[in-house]
């Protein structure tokens, strides 16, 4: 279904990227989509964002004041490093690391919507179906991600 | 003649009892499976988060996707509330209880 590879293993720890010019007003769309919706903690389609650390719901309450706000400026900081180096074609590791975060975000916001299970058959979806296209694009974000973490397998693991 | 003389005052103190000081149980920090992080990106942020080798990140994520869950740290709660707290960066569905 995706061929070509996008994302690729680069030099000193980083990664090469290409992506034609349909892909990056795609990924624009979604990374300006997420940014508006961390802006609104409440959204249903960011719980998993944000899980529960305690099932003890006042240590959780002490907890989530604690971290909540890193936790979003950190998601903030990714969302911004990719939209700053999309079009470029390499990441230094610390970029490729804000990549790896922001794409699991996507998937993440975007499964929770879906509902997803643990496997979709790419082969059988159908664009018109009313899901079809966010399926479609989730697809597409977890072969993205895929390919990154790939990349960025530490040289003695491989 | 002698003359009696008092006992030097000894002072009693109460010994300090055994629970007076605080043993905190230790915590640990549970990873729960879920349906949308790929099992490869887990192994990495195991891999990242806690040094772990490749086997035994993998070891771990397997145990997540099997089992439903997996131990991956324990220590003290500040320790701990610090793991869950990378771990939800990352967008793992991680939390932390009292062993």
């Amino acid at each position: 279904m995706f061929p070509s590879r996008q994302i690729e293993r680069g030099r000193n720890g980083g990664v090469r990227l290409s992506f034609d010019e349909h892909e990056l007003l795609l990924l624009r769309d979604l990374l300006d989509e997420l940014e508006v919706l961390l802006a609104e903690p409440d959204d249903p389609a960011l719980r998993r964002l944000f899980p529960p650390a305690y099932k003890d719901p006042e240590s959780d309450e002490q907890y989530r004041s604690l971290v909540r706000d890193q936790l979003v400026s950190g998601r903030s900081k990714s969302l911004a490093v990719v939209r700053d180096t999309l079009g470029r074609e390499t990441l230094d590791p610390d970029e490729a690391e804000q990549w790896l975060r922001a794409l699991n975000d996507l998937r993440l916001v975007l499964g929770t919507r879906l509902d997803v299970s643990e496997q979709i058959d790419y082969e059988r979806l159908n664009l018109n179906e009313p899901r079809g296209r966010e399926l479609a694009v989730y697809g597409y974000l977890s072969w993205l991600q895929e390919q990154l973490v790939d990349a960025l397998q530490p040289a003695s693991g491989r | 003649m002698s003359t009696i003389v008092a006992p030097a005052e000894v002072d009693l103190q109460e010994p300090v009892s055994g629970d007076s000081i605080e043993y905190e149980r230790p915590w640990v920090v549970i990873v729960w499976n879920d349906p949308i992080n790929l099992m490869s990106y887990v192994t990495l942020v195991f891999q990242k988060l806690f040094g772990f080798s490749l086997q035994k990140a993998t070891k771990l994520m397997l145990q997540v996707h099997n089992e439903g869950k997996a131990v991956v740290s324990s220590g003290n709660r500040e320790k701990s509330e610090l793991d869950v707290a990378r771990l939800h960066a990352h967008g793992l569905w991680a939390t932390m209880q009292q062993d």
